[in-house]
């Protein structure tokens, strides 16, 4: 059976991973290829690189870092962050990346999705989504979060996957940053609502957190988290070795 | 030297990428000169099996495949390329293959238990079944990383290890020189480098 994944995110800035990171023993990474490669040796199953340069010389240097990445690390990549056109998709495909996550892209245009899909098979379209409780409702943010796009995220996410999304992330803006856990209720809405893959983003500060993820909602693929795994303060192999222990299955 | 099968599907960046991480020499092609040439073969191929297919004869690799397997030449299909190796495929409609191997490629959808997603997606285990050349240096029961909706019964010609997703999916087929795996083996960490280090090494036992 198909195992639950475990994802650590890169955010990259002018080729280097953008917060500080100390990981095991190796100071100050901040080499995005030498930080992936790591990660790729202590069991993560994927890894996500976000693009949060803003200009066209960092974005050459994106790609470069893309590039040398899959040349060494053999799991699947997916790339997010100023993912606007078809185009884009093309570039960091042919870099080696598996999936693109598209995000504010999809919100401005919400037929790239659907072109996307057509072009590039569903496999690679990822729908990412920011969700916020606005009111009791949950409500899809633009811009890392800053701008209510007052859209009502399930239908949302169900629109995307009908149109081709074949991977849905959801960042819980609720719980980012706080690290006492994962937004089960808001996962379970998701997981509920559309049959793709679902990988939960946002709220992770132990290792328990992602036992009860998997054990509350079993819907979800996949966990995915930065800062917990940068900072050494969850190793992933240990981390799989737990849910291990713990009946869940994961890749070891 | 390998020659991967230049058709136009796909991106290969990451296949060439993973052969040199073996040490193996490969070169994407459709001329047939450099493929006949070649001391192997890869198949690659994403996206659906039909137009696969069309492009795959329509090229004129369909016909240079074939050739080329029975005159021996070891050969890898990967992905959609190793559902390509068989007879027919009832993806969206119905469509013949190579038939370099007994069997029919079926869709998921409808046979698989309730509650189980499609595409099957994700990392899932080897179950070996067969003693196989392909599978030498990877045990029973490691995970490789799967991304498809249409699948060989395990009841296909030459299946030597499935992968369990409701119904037994054929993971990997070999038979005599005709190789292929329904994931992606450069995508598949070290198990994945393994298996493909096992192709272009050849069968040395």
């Amino acid at each position: 059976m198909i195992t639950k994944r475990i994802i650590p995110c890169l955010d990259v800035r002018d080729g280097k991973v953008v917060k500080g990171v100390n990981f095991g023993g190796l100071r100050e990474v901040s080499d995005p290829v030498a930080l992936a490669s790591r990660y790729s040796e202590c069991g993560a199953d994927e890894l996500v690189f976000y693009d949060i340069t803003a200009s066209s010389d960092g974005r050459k240097l994106f790609t470069d870092v893309l590039r040398r990445t899959a040349e060494t690390v053999f799991i699947p990549l997916t790339v997010g962050g100023g993912i606007n056109t078809t185009d884009d998709f093309g570039r960091v495909l042919a870099c080696g990346a598996d999936k693109v996550s598209v995000n504010t892209g999809a919100i401005k245009d919400p037929d790239l999705v659907r072109r996307a899909a057509l072009k590039y098979g569903d496999q690679c379209v990822v729908l990412s989504v920011d969700i916020k409780r606005v009111d009791g409702v949950f409500r899809v943010f633009a811009k890392g979060g800053r701008e209510n796009t007052g859209l009502e995220a399930i239908e949302w996410i169900r629109r995307g996957v009908e149109s081709g999304a074949g991977e849905i992330v959801v960042n819980s803006i609720d719980t980012d940053g706080v690290k006492g856990g994962f937004d089960l209720e808001m996962l379970a809405a998701v997981c509920d609502a559309v049959d793709v893959p679902v990988i939960a983003s946002g709220g992770a500060g132990k290792t328990e957190d992602f036992i009860t993820l998997f054990q509350s909602v079993p819907g979800v693929d996949a966990g995915l988290a930065a800062s917990v795994f940068h900072f050494g303060e969850i190793a992933i192999g240990d981390l799989k070795k737990e849910l291990r222990r713990q009946n869940i299955n994961v890749r070891l | 030297m390998i020659a991967v099968i230049d058709y136009g599907v796909g991106n290969l960046f990451s296949l060439r990428c993973s052969l040199s991480a073996v040490g193996a020499d490969s070169v994407v092609t459709g001329d047939p000169e450099i493929i006949r040439a070649a001391d192997r073969i890869i198949l690659p191929g994403v996206g659906a099996f039909g137009d696969a297919a069309e492009k795959l004869k329509g090229s004129g690799m369909a016909a240079l495949v074939k050739e080329q397997a029975a005159a021996g030449k070891p050969i890898l299909g990967i992905c959609l390329g190793m559902q390509l190796l068989f007879e027919k495929s009832y993806e969206y409609g119905e469509h013949a293959g190579l038939g370099l191997l007994q069997g029919e490629i079926l869709p998921m959808e409808g046979r698989l238990p309730a509650g189980l997603k499609i595409p099957h997606i994700g990392w899932n285990a080897l179950k070996k079944t067969k003693d196989s050349a392909l599978l030498r240096y990877v045990k029973e029961g490691e995970h490789v990383y799967f991304v498809h909706s249409f699948y060989a019964p395990e009841d296909a010609e030459g299946v030597v290890a499935t992968a369990e997703y409701g119904v037994s999916v054929t993971a990997a087929v070999e038979k005599d020189n005709i190789a292929g795996c329904q994931f992606h083996p450069e995508k598949s960490g070290g198990a994945g480098l393994a298996i493909l280090r096992a192709f272009c090494e050849g069968d040395r036992r």
